[in-house]
């Protein structure tokens, strides 16, 4: 049978594990030793734990910062882009898709050298300019930011890129007919591109939020979560209690976190792309 | 929409050199702000690369200068000793290799399940077939760090811990594939199978002679697409292997940065250079068709 593979695997290593992590969920399973059922208490240990209160209040932060960066550069760079009269426009697109292939640890490195306190360039740039940026990964509201601002260089591209072939989806007709009725390229963006391009960007909306909730790679090379936990995100909590700490019971609790965060987020992009395809057609 | 198209068949998207601008407008005026756009985009790219460059250029930088105050772009003199020094620091090719035969046989593994499951979704009539797709997407609706404890005990438990099946059985087939490859194998006509059928070949013929080779492009998208993430996969390495040895080059580099291990920034860029540039080679290498289908894939995903 053709599906057999892929079933044993999906079945084997999405399923089972989701069904395995909602039982250890209600047990104090440790790696190690007896497993006994501890009920509900998991989840009242996230959901009173102060560092995970800090770290989904960290996620979010993490989220607001990171999101409407990310997509308001795509969008903005894709209209400019678009523009059939700019020069190197090819050059553009595969520069500003490059950071795509680029690891988030990688990335992580480069950015921790350029914002390095005493050797960074870009630390003796902006200072040069009259901006002290002092040493960012310590300081405690400067962190969390720089972390954010490398996901958005390294994320950023893969939008645009989207948002791209969107705009050009829209066809020029309509752009042609706006431009006889007098209407200005203010006029055409708000009434042609805007409602035309909304799918896209709910799209792009919803997958930029479900990548900021799964933030680890580069808090992890950056800051460890520091300082002062002021970077420990959601998945380093679970990194932490799963794989340091060895709390399985608990880490699997706050998976689940994650996963309804996730479900919901999944559930909206859905919907509205379930709606698209019925524009399509 | 079609409330606002009067001429709805005109194609969507002409040729940017041979679209001709209508002569309405001022023609200067435009001239100048797409000179200013295109100055601003030249800066934007110019930024978006620093990273890139500081990698490049740095892992080629003597260590006094590295650590000079103020700091520089270019060296002034070039150097091989971060090369050499990342080489002898860690089991270095040994982190490579596995970073080939991890993100290499993911590819691999993906690619012939995917496209199996795949084609019976797409081209099989067999019942209880969209409660089925709709069950292989709902998966992708679950993160993989949300499972991430479990898989891990799962393969610790099959006893696959620190070995190359381990590593590679959770990714050897997903969803995303699944789904991506069936939309192309819905629009290759049926008749094409059709007049093979009646020659008496059976499915597994049709899926290999006829249906796979029209897809090459989709199934090149998909791997490159593959090989890319596995490759530059921080978590899954980084929690699986409990010995450097089976690490990958990501999950190497990234524990030289962690707090015991202090390394010069030379040496760590040296690593980084190695990491990206068979990535970066092969996306250079196929860069036009990959974004487009990116774009496409986006939305479809």
């Amino acid at each position: 049978m053709f599906l057999l593979p892929a079933l044993v695997i999906l079945a084997a290593f999405v399923l089972w594990p989701m069904i395995s992590a909602l039982r250890l969920s209600f047990t104090d399973a440790a790696g190690f030793g007896t497993e006994n059922w501890v009920g509900l208490e998991n989840y009242a240990a996230v959901l009173t734990d102060p560092d995970v209160r800090d770290a989904v209040l960290n996620t979010l932060l993490y989220a607001a910062i990171f999101t409407p960066t990310a997509v308001i550069a795509a969008l903005v760079l894709a209209l400019v882009v678009n523009n059939p009269l700019l020069p190197w426009r090819g050059f553009f697109r595969t520069t500003l898709f490059l950071p795509f292939v680029v690891s988030m640890a990688v990335a992580a490195f480069a950015w921790s050298y350029l914002i390095d306190p005493q050797v960074g360039l870009l630390t003796y740039w902006l200072g040069g300019l009259g901006i002290q940026l002092g040493d960012v990964l310590e300081d405690p509201t400067l962190a969390m930011p720089a972390v954010a601002l490398v996901a958005v260089w390294k994320s950023f591209g893969f939008y645009f890129v989207i948002f791209l072939a969107g705009l050009q989806d829209i066809p020029a007709s309509l752009y042609e007919a706006a431009r006889v009725d007098g209407a200005g390229a203010l006029s055409r963006f708000r009434h042609v591109t805007m409602p035309l391009l909304s799918n896209t960007f709910a799209f792009v909306l919803v997958f930029a939020m479900i990548a900021a909730l799964q933030a680890f790679d580069q808090i992890y090379v950056m800051t460890g979560g520091g300082p002062y936990g002021h970077t420990q995100t959601i998945v380093m909590e679970i990194y932490e209690s799963g794989f340091r700490k060895l709390e399985l019971g608990f880490a699997s609790a706050l998976s689940y976190v994650l996963l309804i965060a996730t479900l919901l987020l999944s559930i909206v992009q859905f919907t509205f792309f379930g709606r698209r395809e019925e524009d399509l057609s | 929409m079609t409330t606002l198209t009067p001429v709805a068949a005109e194609p969507a998207n002409p040729d940017p050199a041979l679209a001709d601008r209508p002569g309405r407008r001022p023609r200067r005026r435009m001239r100048t702000g797409t000179f200013v756009s295109f100055l601003a985009m030249l800066a934007v790219t110019a930024l978006v690369l620093l990273p890139i460059a500081i990698i490049v250029l740095t892992a080629f930088k003597p260590t006094a200068e590295v650590n000079a105050y103020p700091p520089t772009l270019v060296p002034d003199h070039w150097t091989l000793d971060n090369m050499r020094r990342i080489v002898t620091e860690l089991p270095f090719s040994r982190l490579v290799l596995n970073s080939f035969v991890f993100a290499g046989g993911v590819t691999a593994c993906a690619l012939v399940f995917d496209s199996l499951a795949a084609y019976a979704l797409a081209r099989i009539d067999f019942r209880g077939r969209n409660v089925l797709l709709i069950a292989i997407i709902a998966t992708l609706m679950i993160p993989f760090q949300a499972t991430l404890v479990p898989v891990y005990q799962l393969v610790s438990d099959l006893g696959w811990v620190n070995t190359f099946p381990g590593l590679i059985a959770p990714r050897a087939a997903d969803a995303f594939g699944i789904f991506f490859l069936r939309q192309f194998f819905l629009a290759l006509p049926r008749d094409l199978d059709s007049a093979a059928r009646i020659d008496g070949a059976g499915e597994f013929r049709i899926f290999r002679s006829i249906v796979l080779p029209n897809v090459v492009p989709a199934l090149l998208t998909l791997g490159i697409f593959t090989f890319v993430n596995n490759w530059n996969d921080l978590l899954w390495p980084l929690v699986f292997t409990t010995e450097q040895e089976m690490g990958t080059i990501t999950s190497g580099l990234s524990l030289l940065t962690g707090p015991g291990g202090i390394i010069p920034y030379g040496v760590m860029m040296a690593g980084s250079l190695i990491a990206i540039l068979p990535l970066a080679v092969a996306f250079l290498l196929v860069q036009r068709r990959f974004i487009e289908s990116v774009a496409t894939t986006g939305l479809k995903g």
